[in-house]
């Protein structure tokens, strides 16, 4: 059966917290250099064999309820 | 006698004192559960503070999908004055119902304290009891109540009027130009970050001072004022 992933990120523009704080942290631990820490979603669905564009469905499922699009924008990719 | 609906979610937390700001306020609290598709002829419904559903994937997210949400938006669109108070203005701005949307606080932490706001718009069914601009302490208690807009919507708001609390002597969350509570362009859904229900008599909470958003929709529905 298709498995589909779903990556989501808030917008470039949008305050991203918890990335900063992650950023923040980097340098107390040792690792120099690393900057532009952004914090994101991982879902990944399974889809019937009997869906035709698993793709397109699972496209739709994250701009409905995966992703709020007002502040997040999603890419969708078909692994298997 | 008025009938103003509360809404319980699984999650919510606020609901029985948002029943007694009502009752306080001279009207019938009716209690609408999350799976039910009557809104019991109420004359218009509040959505209560809490974690519906665990705030699982974002704050108000699997709400806006719950059977009762269909009622609401419909009640909506005929023109029902529905209130969002914290957690409820999170499930109004996914639901579409209100512009924007509420993020993690820009320090991280969780924010409870007694805050003060400015009345900016007192001519909706939920404010018209304030003075405009009238300075008032209601708590606020939330980890994400940052309230996000693109600047075009957030300059429509500033514009239209539609900013109807700004939170003064202190951003508790980083929102965008300070805002703790809007309303949508019919000016009859509002939706707030601070617990007005949490203020409504100074023996439990900081001031009195909440409770004019439950006599100011009474009046609505009493046809005196908005």
């Amino acid at each position: 059966m298709p498995r589909v992933v779903v990556d989501v990120l808030l917008k470039s523009e949008i305050l991203d917290p918890q990335g900063q704080a992650i950023e923040r942290a980097l340098p107390r631990l040792g690792f120099d250099g690393i900057s532009d820490v952004r914090q994101g979603k991982h879902f990944e669905l399974t889809v019937a064999d009997d869906v035709a564009d698993p793709e397109d469905v699972v496209r739709r499922v994250a701009d409905t309820l995966l992703a709020n699009p007002v502040i997040e924008d999603f890419t969708v990719s078909l692994v298997s | 006698m008025a009938r103003i609906g509360i809404v319980t979610f699984p999650g919510s937390l606020d609901e029985q004192d948002c029943a007694r700001a009502v009752r306080r306020a001279g009207a019938e609290a009716v209690a609408l559960w999350h799976g039910d598709h009557d809104l019991h002829n109420v004359e218009a419904i509040i959505l209560p503070g809490g974690f519906s559903y665990g705030d699982a994937l974002r704050c108000g997210a699997i709400a806006k999908f719950s059977p009762v949400m269909g009622e609401v938006i419909d009640a909506a669109k005929r023109g029902v004055p529905i209130l969002g108070i914290c957690n409820g203005f999170q499930i109004l701005c996914e639901a579409h119902l209100l512009p924007g949307v509420l993020t993690r606080n820009a320090h991280l932490h969780y924010r409870t304290k007694d805050q003060s706001l400015r009345m900016e718009n007192t001519t909706t069914p939920w404010t018209s009891a304030y003075a405009p601009n009238a300075e008032v302490v209601i708590p606020v208690k939330h980890g994400e109540g940052r309230y996000v807009a693109d600047e075009p919507v957030l300059d429509a708001l500033e514009s239209e009027g539609r900013v109807i609390a700004r939170y003064v002597g202190g951003n508790p969350n980083g929102s965008a130009r300070d805002i703790a509570g809007i309303t949508d362009a019919t000016g009859r859904i509002v939706g707030l970050m601070p617990h007005p229900e949490h203020a409504i008599d100074p023996l439990t909470g900081p001031t009195d001072d909440g409770l004019g958003f439950f006599t100011s929709a009474l009046n609505a529905l009493s046809g005196v004022g908005a």
